[in-house]
């Protein structure tokens, strides 16, 4: 008999345990909350998500290391848990959206990425031969018919929609923060300072441009939207973008 | 002589004030001999898109049920209806996966688009056999009868027609040019589509 936590439920992926849990998952939300903690926060205006970026040496290069993605120019995301299992679900994103570009000449609304990315983690949990997915996600996006969204996917695939939300090592600690200091008309900037915040929280070390990493979306006006060109060749204007280092330095030093 | 031909039949679309119009001829015919004067080619795809398929009849229903299918997938996983621009990309990418062995359509397609302000937008558009779009302004024509009702429209549209010119116009254009193609005519339908409901009415024409 295998004898972790699970008894001989532990190392079957699809068998339940008597109690009606999956060990496997329970296991992976383990590594996620063993993560560096990332929270997002939805604005009147906009939605930021923010981690934390540490480096287990001095000697490694962090300007290459990335954990808030571009996913298409109106969706990013961020994880807490294991950073190569990101890496393919941004990829596996990122097909998706040019795909849906392909048929209907658009991005797809963050509702409808965040359901396939969900769909690629639920497999993950029935399929032979593979391990659940090691981490969650916060998908930020903005679309026209929804407006900004965030959104929070877990390794069972299960998600939800949140105002504001934290995962990884503080996210008990980080939920009651921000659940103290959310409320619905919060502007953009103030949830830039909120997020920062929180993270300080549980941060250990020095919160500089290096070690936090944070992205936002930008609501466009009514006026900007009439006045977008459209057209086979134009590009639309990103609503989602990651803040440079200097603009990180410049919201941490205010 | 050409499968696109083969059937007979045409489609035109007209862009109005607020509103647009597409219209087709009845006829299905097997090369010179008519076969039915009740033939539809035109669709409702949602309350406010409509979808002519003039081209080979066989691949008019195959076309209109993949497009049915397709369009009821996107409603229930995206929770809402189908824009016109999407859904004329929908046609499209359709179209062109078949690159090499085409569906023998020429799609056109008549739809009203809201603006982000709330407003609304005529939209029309029309594709070739493998899913190149033209964006028109004013009208779009298709089938055995595209070349007269070129140039019946080029003659008789103008801009901001309210619907019932419209109405008059499309009409007019239709069964002029329809007159002048031997594969086109037997009957015809018109459906205006308005911010508020659309009219679908059937017109006496030749029948010879």
């Amino acid at each position: 008999m295998a004898n972790a936590d699970g008894g001989a439920y532990s190392y079957s992926l699809t068998v339940f345990s008597p109690s009606g849990k999956l060990v496997q998952i329970e296991h992976a939300l383990a590594a996620v909350s063993q993560g560096t903690t990332s929270l997002g926060i939805k604005a009147s205006n906009g939605i930021v998500i923010a981690t934390e970026k540490k480096s287990s040496s001095i000697l490694i290069d962090d300007s290459v290391v990335d954990k808030v993605a571009v996913i298409c120019p109106n969706i990013g995301i961020v994880y807490s848990g294991m950073g190569p299992d990101f890496r393919v679900l941004v990829t596996q994103a990122r097909k998706s959206a040019q795909a849906y570009w392909k048929i209907y000449n658009e991005y797809p609304p963050t509702r409808v990425l965040t359901q396939e990315i969900a769909n690629v983690m639920q497999k993950a949990t029935q399929s032979g031969g593979v391990r659940p997915y090691g981490v969650s996600l916060l998908v930020a996006g903005w679309d026209i018919n929804r407006g900004p969204s965030l959104y929070q996917v877990d390794p069972s695939g299960s998600f939800w929609a949140w105002k504001a939300s934290a995962i990884g090592k503080n996210m008990v600690n980080a939920k009651t923060f921000l659940e103290k200091r959310y409320n619905d008309d919060i502007s953009l900037e103030d949830a830039i300072h909120t997020a920062l915040l929180t993270l300080k929280e549980g941060f250990e070390g020095q919160m500089t441009e290096k070690t936090i990493e944070i992205g936002v979306v930008t609501v466009p006006t009514p006026k900007e939207l009439e006045e977008s060109p459209v057209g086979a060749n134009v590009r639309p204007k990103p609503t989602f973008r990651k803040l440079t280092e200097e603009e990180v330095r410049d919201y941490l030093a205010l | 002589m050409s499968i696109m031909q083969y059937n007979g039949g045409s489609v035109i679309a007209m862009v109005g004030k607020d509103c647009v119009a597409i219209a087709s001829d009845l006829r299905l015919g097997s090369q010179a001999l008519g076969i039915s004067s009740n033939f539809q080619r035109v669709f409702p795809i949602t309350d406010r898109i409509y979808l002519g398929l003039p081209g080979l009849a066989t691949d008019v229903t195959t076309l209109r049920e993949r497009f049915r299918l397709r369009v009821n997938m996107y409603t229930i996983k995206e929770e809402r209806e189908i824009e016109p621009e999407a859904f004329a990309h929908l046609v499209s990418s359709t179209l062109y996966e078949h690159r090499f062995g085409p569906y023998f359509i020429e799609p056109v397609i008549a739809g009203l688009s809201k603006t982000p302000t709330g407003g609304i937008k005529p939209f029309i558009a029309a594709t070739d056999l493998i899913g190149c779009i033209n964006f028109a302004k004013d009208f779009v024509v298709a089938g055995t009868a595209s070349a007269k009702l070129f140039g019946v429209a080029e003659g008789l549209w103008e801009p901001d027609m309210e619907a019932e010119d419209l109405f008059e116009t499309i009409s007019q254009t239709l069964l002029n040019a329809v007159d002048r193609d031997a594969f086109s005519g037997w009957g015809a339908v018109v459906h205006v589509i308005t911010k508020d409901k659309v009219i679908t009415r059937k017109l006496k024409a030749r029948m010879d």
